[in-house]
């Protein structure tokens, strides 16, 4: 069965989200089991595919069995595997932990909110797997349609939101398709592998570099590469918590991935700097990112809407290491993509269930939190304190690897922003966690202060009573996250060693 | 004028393609990015066929025996693919009517300012 | 001679996991403190039992983990690590006894959260102390921050807050200063292992390097030795429970700046690559100008607190400037200062905090005649005054001679006279707290209607630590042979002199 696993993993995902809807008809609770299930599966096969790659190197899939070029190619390498276990992992927790806020959220139409769930799961993880530059681009428009029904599920804002989500989303797509028209004229293929051994062989061309900068500027838009970030933070703010929880740790690490696919599987070494310099432009955007990202966030009220800009720069963080265009920035680039999905991951599901049992998003309002929800404050706490990237954090060897990647090119200026980002990260969540276990003392609460009253009685926290905490099935991903961000930056050279040196 | 008549496809894509993005991001009503985004995608695949053509190339199915010559036919493959991208494309626009129509029952309006003050007030 | 061990491992864990089993115990406060001062007690118990092997030239070593290709999380017992986690580990104890009869005098809230944190700091600072390479040792240092961080703003007030934001701000950015050269280092592929000769040879004639290296590194360390201008942290973070100041503000925090002053100076860039470049001057000079106007600002302070955080500034800038001078005198004295200062200074702090307990005063100018309500506070009080202004045969004379010596052995004349004013101006700002406290009686304060000392808890240590302050400068090998550590690291480093 091991060399049907390429397909193994989108597919059951694509297939089941059909099947959703109709059991949800059904019975509304089952469509949670059936998706689970779908996602557990998926996960178990990326586990299972990223062993088989450690052990015996990548693998390859015809689908009916057509030999590429002719048909279409999915690769499972280091990386691809890599990639798709974090996602479905990330997601698992997050959709089991999600459960009951989408109950709450979606009323009755869950089978139609898991099918669009298992629809994303499943473009997002054909993305990574696929290796087919067409194909590429329809997993691209599957994950990202379901993205935008799923904003528009967030009521009244979530709808503009999803809508402009949708233009600019589709806009990059577009963008996208029109790069690999110019490449596919330019070689005859759309096979990676292919069009790499052609554009290796040939000289480059000018219809070429344009088909790269248009590829660029579309996954830039899907990755939200600052300054086409604009969609995002609206789209994150305004969606569902159920939703925003799931999408904010994968969705852009995919367009990230698919970028940096481009850089080792699609054009040849040195390509991508030399004769069109995409490399120094992510390089530069990215700079201008990390910090635009980190002073935005430093000035956001809601909490979601600032950690959405801490994804900003973030995103940007990871766009520097595939800039740099060495196997060191990969490196970087790939540790990054799995310490942020797990970083958001725990900072989102934490503010999904702050806001699950206590209503509150914006930050005057979480006073007091660290008293009446200390397990999720602590997992919060732990994932800002990886975004600030205290060692031995998880986040703080992303800096290492990337400072190092940057300075084997003497940019030091890229080192500065790395320091600098970490200082500005500490600014906007310390300014969370300062509200979150500081001002709960009495003084605060009985009227001396009017505003830190008000704003505690209208997020609903009761001042009285002695936790909040959520149940076990939000608790348990919450505290697996946190903690895989501790230990995945303690064990960080195994990940590195086995998984990403060999994979770039 | 040569030159600019061989290549009267690419002008004339690239024309579509600057109407498509100025409708999309120029455009105040959300009609009209829609209509723009679809001008858009219409130019790529315009731009897919265009390149798929051969002067004088037939319709490339192969009949039982003769094993034609790869200059008499079109490259088949833009138009399989333009098949997807046409699917996607009309995907995407019925997903885009489909939150217009909720958009245009909750505010009342599709123009994005009026709606931005809508939400504005409500708030 | 290193010996692979598990000592100095357990010597950091302890601390940091009985954090936890603190947190836990928040419902049973005896039960807490027990464990607490257990905690203290095993952790001493182990650093104590390396003391041997380091001294007769054994030392152990744990490695524990790769962190990052090539560069392992090692934890090595040294003679200089062993200096600074002795006293560390040794003041814990002493400042837990003394944090029960704090904070149960005061009914402070949040113990629980004080005394979790209070363990992770100390195991953080043995993790400084203790470091076997840069990486690990910055690992630490960031630690040690965020460790501190909950404790100095315990208070929750405005001001707290503010001062905390400030801390942050200060030692974050000296930690990312740390961390630059680091990568820096590491991306030369420069192993960073602290060896006594420094281990930057391979950068000799390359100045520009070396004087960047130096900026980024010992720019990082001086924010927590709070070198003049990167000072200003020191005196708002007064604003925690006075436990804190005296531990981690008088010993651990400030202590592991200027141990990594030590680090940087003598075990990375190494005394020869310092005197070809001369980077060691620019240091030099910021620490005299520091031990001087310091010392000048503490005169002009009342609150008794604040006048103690620059003293503190002053006297960790006689160390840094110690550890400049590149001499083997020199080093000597600046690592029993390191000593000497973190056990008298916290015998003021004790004392302050003792006052605060038992009166709320807080200000030099209400202290008039308290000598004679509180005798044993005050005179442990005067014997730390004492010590800090340099009188023999006090701890703090003889490491000023060590030090003093050095500044002739380097030709720098000009820096022992630093040191005389330094000593002139601490007599300056303390003495007076002293003659007030016995020999003036004021008429805006009576003291009838309440009588005596701090409890117990609060007095056995502060006593102690004022005693030992007098006991190590006679006899400074007595019990944990500081003396023989010191002259063993100054010997070790090459200095040729």
């Amino acid at each position: 069965m091991a060399d049907q696993l390429p397909a193994l993993i989108p597919v059951p995902l694509l297939v089941l989200s059909i099947l959703a809807p109709m059991v949800g008809l059904w019975r509304q609770k089952l469509a949670f089991w059936l998706a689970i299930a779908t996602i557990a599966f998926s996960t178990a096969m990326s586990g299972w595919a990223l062993a088989h790659v450690i052990a015996h190197g990548p693998m390859t899939y015809k689908f009916g069995g057509w030999e590429p070029p002719i048909g279409i190619e999915y690769v499972v390498d280091h990386v691809a595997a890599f990639v798709s276990l974090i996602v479905m992992a990330v997601a698992l927790a997050v959709v089991v932990a999600t459960r009951r806020m989408a109950e709450q959220e979606m009323q009755g139409r869950q089978g139609l909110y898991y099918s669009l769930v298992l629809l994303l799961l499943g473009g997002l993880t054909g993305m990574v797997v696929t290796a087919d530059l067409f194909n590429l681009f329809v997993f691209l428009e599957i994950s990202s349609l379901a993205g935008y029904a799923l904003v528009f599920l967030g009521g009244r804002k979530g709808m503009l939101a999803a809508y402009r989500y949708l233009i600019l989303g589709t806009l990059g797509g577009a963008f996208y398709l029109l790069g690999v028209a110019f490449l596919y004229f330019g070689t005859g293929t759309l096979n990676m592998a292919d069009t790499l051994a052609i554009l290796s062989a040939s000289e480059a061309t000018t219809a070429i570099s344009a088909g790269a900068v248009f590829i660029f500027i579309g996954l830039g838009l899907k990755m939200a590469l600052v300054p086409l970030h604009l969609w995002l933070p609206d789209a994150y703010t305004f969606s569902p918590s159920s939703v925003n929880t799931l999408i904010a740790p994968i969705m852009t690490k995919v367009g990230a991935y698919a970028m940096l696919r481009m850089f080792l599987s699609v054009f040849p070494d040195g390509y991508l700097v030399d004769e069109v310099p995409i490399g120094q432009a992510l390089v530069v955007l990215g700079a201008i990112g990390v910090v635009f990202g980190a002073a935005a966030a430093f000035r956001q009220q809601d909490i979601r809407r600032l950690l959405a800009y801490s994804s900003v720069s973030q995103l940007a963080f990871i766009a520097i290491g595939i800039g740099l265009a060495t196997p060191a920035g990969f490196v970087a680039a790939l540790l990054h993509i799995m310490n942020h999905a797990l970083m958001k991951g725990t900072l989102f599901l934490a503010v999904m269930a702050v806001r699950m049992q206590t209503g509150a998003t914006e930050v005057p309002a979480l006073t007091g939190l660290g008293r009446r929800l200390p397990i999720t404050t602590a997992a919060f706490t732990v994932g800002a304190i990886a975004m600030v990237g205290i060692p031995p954090t998880a986040g703080f060897f992303s800096k290492w690897y990337l400072s190092i990647a940057a300075l084997e090119q003497d940019l030091w200026v890229i080192l500065a922003v790395v320091l600098i980002s970490s200082l500005l990260s500490a600014a906007y969540l310390f300014r969370v966690l300062e509200r979150a276990y500081l001002v709960h003392s009495p003084a605060d609460m009985d009227g001396t202060n009017d505003e830190l009253e008000g704003e505690a009685r209208r997020s609903r926290i009761p001042l009285l009573s002695t936790t909040w905490e959520p149940k076990i099935d939000v608790l348990l991903p919450l505290v697996l996250l946190a903690a895989s961000t501790i230990l995945l930056g303690v064990f960080n050279v195994a990940v590195v060693r086995h998984v990403l040196e060999p994979g770039t | 004028m040569e030159e600019v008549a061989a290549r009267f496809p690419y002008f004339m894509i690239a024309i579509l393609l600057g109407v498509g993005v100025w409708g999309m991001v120029g455009k105040r009503s959300l009609v009209k990015k829609l209509i723009g985004l679809n001008v858009l995608q219409s130019a790529i695949i315009l731009f897919f066929i265009n390149g798929s053509i051969r002067e004088g190339g037939t319709v490339p199915i192969l009949f039982h025996g003769e094993h034609g010559n790869a200059e008499d036919f079109v490259n088949p493959l833009p138009h399989v693919l333009m098949l997807t991208a046409i699917v996607v494309a009309v995907a995407v626009t019925a997903v885009a009517l489909a939150f217009l129509t909720r958009i245009y029952r909750e505010f009342g309006t599709v123009d994005e300012a009026e709606i931005l003050s809508e939400m504005e007030r409500q708030t | 001679m290193i010996e692979s061990s598990p000592l100095p491992a357990l010597a950091v864990a302890v601390p940091l996991i009985g954090a936890a089993l603190v947190a836990a115990l928040g419902s049973m406060p005896n039960v807490r403190e027990c464990v607490s001062i257990a905690l203290a007690l095993a952790t001493l118990g182990l650093v104590v039992s390396m003391l041997p092997g380091t001294t007769d030239g054994r030392v152990a070593e744990a490695t524990l983990l790769e962190l990052s290709p090539g560069i392992n999380l090692a934890l090595r017992a040294d003679a200089a690590g062993m200096l600074f986690a002795t006293l560390a580990s040794f003041l814990w104890v002493l400042t837990t006894v003394y944090s029960i009869g704090y904070m149960r005098g005061l009914e402070e809230q949040k113990q629980s959260r004080f005394y979790a944190a209070f363990a992770l700091s100390v195991g953080a600072a043995l993790g400084v102390a203790l470091a076997a390479n840069l990486l690990t040792f910055v690992l630490f240092y960031e630690l040690l921050t965020l460790f501190t961080y909950p404790l100095v703003i315990h208070r929750e007030s405005d001001e707290a807050i503010r001062a905390g934001r400030k801390y942050l701000l200060y030692t974050l950015s000296g930690g990312l200063a740390l961390l630059g050269g680091t990568v820096w280092l590491a991306q030369m592929g420069i192993d960073t292992t602290f060896s006594e000769g420094g281990v930057l040879g391979s950068l000799t004639g390359r100045d520009g390097t070396v004087w960047a290296l130096f900026v980024l590194l010992a720019g990082g360390v001086i924010v927590k030795a709070a070198v003049m201008p990167l000072h200003s942290w020191l005196p708002a973070a007064m604003v925690a429970p006075t436990p804190v100041s005296a531990l981690l503000h008088a010993v651990a925090v400030v202590k592991a700046g200027v141990f990594g002053v030590v680090r940087v100076l003598i075990f990375v860039f190494g005394v020869d690559l310092l005197r070809d470049t001369g980077a060691w001057q620019v240091l030099a000079i910021g620490a005299a100008a520091t031990v001087v106007l310091a010392s000048l600002l503490a005169l002009r302070h009342d609150n008794l607190k604040r006048r103690l955080a620059y003293s503190t500034v002053s006297h960790l800038s006689y160390i840094v400037l110690g550890v400049a001078l590149l001499g083997p005198l020199a080093l000597t004295g600046a690592l029993l200062h390191l000593v000497g200062h973190g056990v008298t200074k916290i015998t003021l702090f004790f004392c302050a905090g003792a006052i605060h307990v038992r009166t709320h005063r807080e200000n030099v100018s209400e202290l008039d005649g308290i000598g004679k309500q509180m005798p044993v506070t005050m005179g442990a009080f005067a014997l730390a005054s004492l010590s800090m202004a340099g009188i023999p045969p006090f701890v703090l004379f003889a490491s000023k001679w060590y030090l003093g010596a050095g500044a002739v052995d380097a030709s720098a004349i000009a820096f022992l006279f630093v040191y005389i004013a330094g000593g002139v101006l601490s007599a300056g700002y303390l003495f007076p707290i002293v003659a007030r406290a016995f020999w003036r009686s004021s008429p805006s304060f009576t003291w009838s209607g309440w009588h005596g000392e701090a409890s117990l808890k609060m007095v056995a240590p502060l006593l102690v630590t004022g005693l030992l302050a007098l006991v190590w400068g006679i006899a400074p090998n007595l019990p944990f042979s500081f003396f023989s550590l010191a002259t063993q690291v100054a010997n070790g480093t090459g200095g040729g002199a």
